[in-house]
């Protein structure tokens, strides 16, 4: 069955992939400009003889139609070309930039999921008191902060003042490491950018689990397992924080699922080499093939975080794996 | 820079600009001096922040302020700015031009060798220019144009031949940029605008290229074969790529940079890092790197044909303001399209255009367009390049400026590539705010926003649908004029019909700052610094 499953998945994901391929190429169509452009702003000088030679050379002078066939071409036998913006192949330039994007953006909705788990439960727990109120408060104030100011913050703080973190990058230049000392030189750098990604995050997580365990708490199989007379710490971890899990692994999924897109303002702010500033890059600089690479890598992601999040479905919910059509177990 | 006392002098944040330009050139005479004062210490590392990361490193191709920034501490010129001496030779030792403007002799530098062993001769020098300068760089493609032949009667010499006549002074003053020399035994015989060296470039300069980290960091190594005994200084130069301008802020008063070129570090920070202690403002070290800020106008509206409203459009912007305010006093108010830097072609001898609303009010009434009922005489399409902070923000104040003398005008923004197409492709646009650069020689990239005739989709040239005979008539017999004074007085004149006709208004030049720590030395010693070699830039302990 999980193989069936499986293969619809990955079937469903191909007219998505074809509608967002063609999306993308008609947007970067539109925007006025095409990677000569782009590329002769940067170099400050040119003639129209060398940007009819670059036009040629990226494939930029062939009509509208041939370009697009080319680039259908390209994207279905999985060879996307070199980058026009970096002039390497681009599965080498994404190759690059995603072990840190997972790493990063990984471990950002990993912490901001778990820390809203346990306050979100805890605020429902103590609904209406202190504990409640602060909890709710400071996921709110987090909430509404932008996410660079939260970092330069973050940054100002503990790399300039109290120097107890790096300021950013992904480990000491030049520094020759074994590798547990290079894994912790890596966490180290990667402290506050996930940190501060983690609390932007948070309040999503403290709201939706909060919500979900007074919903539970209201329900029947609650009352009934106090009728029961069970003890009031399995009925509150067992019988509302594990249905109120649900809501919140949804949400997991579909941030996990944009994971791919990286953030370009924090990778900026501490110099993260991510995919998000990557694709800011593809897009300013017209470059149509690193752009499709992106989606291609982004849909494979959004595919298999998305099978991954209906398994743990039917683990935390048994409902799931029961209903009729599901084939059960 | 040269010395903390000298430091000390121009550390006052907000030095208005004419002050400013004065003191750096007066500086940079010092600085040889200076430099040779202090013992120079040999080691250690400067960190650096990237500017950007440019897709092709290859100077002798791509010849920007980008690619040299990294560049040109690997692959060296022919020749290299000076504040002594003006122009110093490089890989070449000396060079003459004939009578008859159609060769120039170069005599190349004995006993250099590619930083892989190989002698350095004459054939690369014929190899670059003819190969590569000439074919495919973005300047060289018009500087080398009328290049025939590049004869290399011995390993030490090579004599240009040109078709046409072509002013030595020109070359001269385009060396720094256009003569970056490539190892012929690397590159013949490849198909060199692909070649994998042109990101990792190998030359003879004091540095090697060593390594790049996508995203994270170029590493150089000193070059251990380089001539100059004793140089470089330093054995390594890293540039960190950090992409957000605070973040360089925070990391040069941690000390994980040492120095920012090219104004990365926003100007508004500039009192605050000047007040730390052990982090100097350096203004210096970027007269041969000016730029100016214009104000581009499309005469194919009728109402921008006209030129007393041009003219309206010059009296109602106050330049002052934009060096005080957007420029906080580091740049200096333009009187046309030469910089008052470039001693020898500047003429002050213009007309100007003063800051005067109530006159603009005049010539626009005068002019045919009076205030409607809503106060609005017509309304303007307003583009500011997007790439500088400065460039957004004059086109701000330009706006503000313009709607004060009843011009109403609608600001669009866009993209660098959006842009560069809007303006010199599509023409789509009323007005623009520009930066065109000044690069020496009016020759090189500035008669080409006022010669007519372009064609569509030459970025950072004439597409303003100005097209005056008498004009192009002057810039063709200043391009052909083989007589340095002639030639100097023909430019005068051009900057006089310029500022005549007004078909675009130069609003202010400016340069760039450096902010680096007090331990590095040997900074902004000459009028192209940060796109020098560095070999005599060191780090005290």
């Amino acid at each position: 069955m999980p193989w069936r499953f499986l293969g619809r998945r990955l079937l469903q994901a191909v007219p998505v992939l074809a509608i967002v391929a063609v999306a993308v190429f008609v947007l970067l169509e539109l925007a006025e400009g095409d990677a000569v452009d782009a590329y002769l702003a940067g170099t400050g000088a040119g003639d129209a003889g060398l940007a009819a030679a670059l036009r040629a050379e990226y494939g930029l002078a062939d009509s509208l139609p041939v370009r697009f066939l080319a680039y259908l071409e390209r994207l279905a036998t999985l060879d996307l070309g070199p980058s026009l913006a970096f002039g390497r192949p681009v599965a080498e330039v994404i190759g690059e930039r995603l072990p840190v994007t997972l790493l990063l953006m990984g471990s950002a909705v990993m912490l901001s999921g778990g820390l809203g788990v346990l306050l979100g439960g805890l605020a429902a727990w103590r609904a209406g008191r202190a504990e409640d109120l602060a909890i709710t408060v400071a996921a709110l104030v987090l909430n509404a902060m932008p996410g660079f100011w939260l970092g330069l913050l973050g940054l100002i703080l503990f790399a300039v003042r109290l120097r107890w973190l790096p300021l950013g990058g992904l480990g000491t230049i030049g520094a020759d490491l074994p590798p547990v000392a290079a894994a912790a030189e890596l966490a180290r750098h990667l402290v506050l950018p996930v940190v501060t990604l983690a609390l932007t995050y948070l309040a999503l997580y403290v709201r939706l689990m909060r919500a979900a365990m007074l919903e539970a708490a209201g329900s029947g199989w609650v009352l009934a397992a106090r009728a029961r007379g069970l003890p009031e710490a399995r009925v509150v971890l067992w019988h509302m924080a594990r249905p109120a899990l649900l809501p919140v692994v949804t949400m997991i999924g579909l941030q996990a699922g944009g994971m791919l897109g990286g953030s370009v303002v924090i990778e900026s702010v501490f110099a993260v080499p991510g995919l998000g500033r990557l694709a800011y890059e593809a897009v300013s600089q017209r470059d149509l093939p690193l752009l499709a690479g992106i989606l291609l890598a982004g849909t494979v992601t959004v595919v298999a975080v998305n099978i991954v999040v209906d398994l743990l479905y039917r683990r935390l919910d048994p409902r799931v794996g029961a209903a009729p059509g599901e084939g059960g177990r | 820079m040269q010395g903390n006392a000298d430091r000390g002098g121009r550390r006052a944040g907000g030095m208005r600009a004419a002050a400013l330009v004065a003191a750096t050139l007066a500086a940079g005479f010092a600085s040889a001096e200076a430099v040779v004062a202090q013992e120079a210490r040999t080691g250690g590392r400067l960190t650096v922040a990237a500017d950007t990361e440019p897709r092709n490193l290859n100077p002798a191709i791509v010849a920007s302020n980008g690619v040299f920034f990294v560049a040109s501490k690997v692959v060296e010129p022919l020749a290299e700015m000076d504040y002594a001496s003006g122009l110093r030779g490089v890989l070449a030792t000396g060079w003459e031009g004939s009578a008859d403007g159609h060769t120039i002799t170069f005599h190349l530098r004995e006993g250099v060798t590619w930083s892989d062993g190989t002698p350095f001769t004459s054939a690369d020098v014929a190899f670059s220019a003819m190969q590569v300068w000439k074919p495919l760089q973005n300047l060289g493609r018009t500087i080398f144009a009328d290049l025939e032949a590049v004869e290399t009667p011995d390993a030490r010499t090579a004599v240009f031949r040109f078709a046409r006549p072509t002013p030595l002074q020109l070359i001269e003053n385009a060396l720094p940029v256009v003569s970056a020399v490539l190892p012929r035994h690397l590159y013949e015989g490849t198909d060199i605008a692909k070649n994998p060296l042109n990101t990792a470039p190998v030359g003879t300069g004091p540095f090697l290229f060593a390594e790049h980290r996508p995203g994270e960091f170029y590493r150089l190594a000193r070059n251990p074969a380089y001539r100059d005994a004793g140089k470089p200084y330093l054995d390594e130069i890293v540039y960190r790529v950090l992409p957000d301008a605070a973040s360089k802020a925070a990391a040069l008063e941690t000390g994980d940079i040492q120095l920012t070129a090219f104004s990365a570090v926003p100007l508004t920070d500039l009192a605050r890092l000047d007040a730390i202690d052990g982090i100097s403002v350096i203004p210096g070290g970027y007269e041969g790197i000016t730029y100016h800020i214009t104000l581009e106008i499309n005469h194919r509206r009728a109402e921008l044909a006209n030129p007393l409203v041009r003219q309206a459009l010059a009296h109602a912007i106050d330049r002052n303001f934009i060096v005080d305010v957007i420029f906080l006093g580091y740049a200096t108010a333009s009187t046309g399209p030469v910089p008052s830097t470039a001693r020898d072609f500047y003429t002050a001898d213009v007309p100007t255009y003063p800051f005067d609303p109530e006159r603009a009010e005049r010539l626009l009434d005068e002019a045919g367009y009076p205030r409607g009922a809503d106060g609005t005489r017509f309304a303007l399409r307003l583009r500011p390049a997007p790439w500088f902070q400065m460039t957004r923000a004059t086109g701000d104040y330009v706006r503000q400026a313009l709607q004060k003398v009843g011009i109403a005008v609608e600001l669009v923004t866009a993209d660098s590539g959006a842009h560069t197409a809007a303006v010199y492709t599509d023409h789509d646009f009323d007005l623009a705010i520009g930066s065109p650069v000044w690069r020496n020689d009016p020759a090189i990239s500035t008669t080409i926003l006022f010669q007519g005739g372009l064609p569509a989709g030459v970025p950072f040239s004439n597409q303003y649908g100005y097209d005056d005979p008498a004009m192009n008539a002057l810039i063709a017999a200043a391009a052909a004029e083989l007589d340095r004074d002639k030639r100097i007085a023909l430019y005068r004149e051009f900057q006089r019909k310029a500022e005549t006709d007004l078909p675009i208004i130069h609003l202010v030049d400016f340069t760039f700052i450096t902010v680096a720590r007090d331990e590095v030395k040997g900074v902004a010693n000459n009028p192209r610094w940060a796109t020098s070699s560095w070999a005599d830039t060191w780090i005290a302990r």
